[in-house]
């Protein structure tokens, strides 16, 4: 809520003029209007360690640099991911768990059983899938009129990626989309706005109250899925005797499929469409496809940053952290680092070493489905690219307000057949 | 330079020329090897680089350290020879070794 912001307004600011230390990323407006650009240059170059002393969250130090990020990816020891890992604390009634707000052993454990159900052999298996799902959603989609193709492509897609992943039941698909935006959406957590806290924990203890019968039924009758993995693998079939463990994988499996992979699918067409010549390059040749996957996850950066909690007193990059201090890896400003990434505010579907981003994160932490969200974007640029000259952006593409989202509630678009 | 051998999941082999001081990771980038993401660019934060030695090599090079096996520890490919190749330094006592790729880098 702005008028408990302590702090200037952002976006009222000249990224230039203002005072160093009055700036303030965590900021959710900025994200909403994409003016975090001049904020974050101007700490790369001049405090790339650089400390808030009064935002909405709290003090925090944010981290800017692409291998200053690297750096504290890889020192978990003394920069604890619990927690939680949005610069906001986590509220008081949200009580679950997941092994991204853990560390190591117990993060370990968690990861380990249920790593597998993103194993690129498994992949391997969804690909055609995936493929046939894309192709349906894209023949069924109006020609020569104007639709969103968030809610036509982007949320389908995903959403139907995701109901597979946990064989959760087809036609309430949708409800995996809700829950997903309910937790990351409210103010208390993103500094967002699509829902409030109160119907956000309905929102949970329903979603609690479906992957618990879901549980139940998987374990008489396993399948291939997520559930099904988790209550008969060794290290986890007792998961179900902890809920809010059990909650809060679910919740983070649900949301790392969900608005990374579609605003990314969204971001893919923006970039292109903003960058024409771009786009020439990969009508003249479509083998440019998996590279340009790589290029558009890191232009969109879906995760604006992560948290961290500093264990110790520790130093870093010259700054003097103290115990407790709350230290912030922003992703959206390292993949515009040029000191690491040459021309980096341009989108190039052609880039050298274009797999070299950090918007899946560095470290034990690193996206697990990174493999399943490339896969999903290639697969999906491969069938527009069978169907369609162009995809049109016809409208401003509208942004989220959240301050660990990078995405587009709506992008209007038309369709251009070959 | 020292002479290894990237063997690709369908066991199409790569010879290359390797240079010392530098790690096997990026003798594969070097010489395009395909299935060496590298994604971090061998700082051991991505475990992209994941290649499977024989037995005895394993036994002479010694195993990953800790940071290595914890970025290990995850991968559905992951056997008892496996190592992160950006933490292997080229050296004339690689000569001739022959390293299998798994069929996915994680």
């Amino acid at each position: 809520m702005l008028d408990t912001v302590k702090n200037l307004r952002m976006l009222d600011q000249d990224p230039l003029g203002i005072a160093l230390d009055r700036i303030d990323v965590s900021q959710a407006e900025l994200y909403e209007h994409d003016a975090q650009w001049g904020f974050f240059e101007r700490l790369r170059r001049e405090d790339p360690v650089h400390y808030c002393a009064e935002s909405e969250y709290g003090p925090f130090w944010s981290v800017t640099k692409f291998n200053d990020i690297a750096h504290v990816e890889k020192n978990h020891q003394l920069f604890s991911s619990e927690p939680t890992i949005t610069i906001a604390d986590l509220p008081q009634e949200i009580p679950f768990q997941s092994f991204i707000q853990m560390d190591p052993p117990k993060h370990d454990v968690h990861r380990a059983a249920v790593q597998p159900v993103v194993a690129p052999v498994n992949l391997a298996k969804l690909e055609p899938i995936i493929r046939e799902r894309v192709g349906k959603i894209l023949d069924e989609l109006p020609v020569g009129e104007t639709f969103d193709w968030v809610e036509r492509v982007s949320i389908e897609l995903t959403t139907q990626m995701l109901a597979t992943l946990f064989d959760f039941p087809f036609e309430e698909r949708r409800k995996l989309t809700y829950w997903s935006d309910a937790t990351t959406g409210a103010p208390d957590i993103s500094g967002g706005d699509f829902i409030t806290p109160e119907d956000r924990n309905v929102a949970l203890a329903d979603c609690g109250e479906h992957f618990v019968r879901l549980w139940h039924e998987r374990v008489g009758k396993p399948g291939n899925d997520l559930i099904s993995m988790l209550a008969h693998s060794e290290r986890t079939r007792n998961m179900i005797d902890s809920p809010m463990e059990y909650l809060g994988n679910i919740i983070l499996l649900i949301i790392g499929g969900n608005d990374t992979t579609r605003n990314s699918i969204t971001g893919g067409v923006l970039a292109l469409n903003q960058n024409p010549a771009e786009y020439d390059k990969l009508r003249a040749d479509t083998t440019l496809i998996p590279n340009m996957v790589s290029e558009i996850i890191r232009w969109q950066t879906p995760i604006l940053g992560m948290r961290r909690r500093a264990k110790a007193d520790t130093e870093l990059f010259g700054k003097q952290i103290r115990k407790d201090d709350k230290v912030v890896m922003w992703y959206v400003s390292g993949n515009r680092d040029d000191e690491v990434i040459a021309d980096p505010m341009n989108f190039k579907v052609d880039r050298e070493n274009a797999r070299h981003h950090l918007s899946f994160g560095f470290g034990i932490h690193r996206c697990m489905g990174n493999r399943l969200a490339e896969m999903q974007l290639r697969v999906s640029w491969e069938e527009i690219m069978k169907r369609f000259r162009m995809v049109e952006v016809v409208g401003n593409a509208v942004r989220a307000k959240s301050n660990i989202i990078r995405g587009y509630r709506s992008m209007q678009v038309q369709v251009h057949p070959w | 330079m020292t002479t290894v051998t990237f063997i690709e999941a369908d066991g199409t082999h790569h010879e290359v020329q390797a240079r010392n001081g530098r790690s096997l990771m990026q003798a594969a980038v070097q010489n395009a090897v395909p299935g060496i993401d590298a994604d971090c660019g061998g700082k051991c934060l991505c475990a992209t680089c994941h290649v499977i030695l024989p037995a005895d090599w394993y036994a002479r090079l010694g195993g990953p350290g800790p940071d290595e096996a914890e970025m290990l520890n995850p991968t559905p490919e992951r056997t008892p020879t496996s190592r992160l190749s950006c933490q292997i330094e080229v050296s004339d006592a690689l000569e001739g070794l022959m390293v299998q790729l798994p069929a996915f880098q994680m």
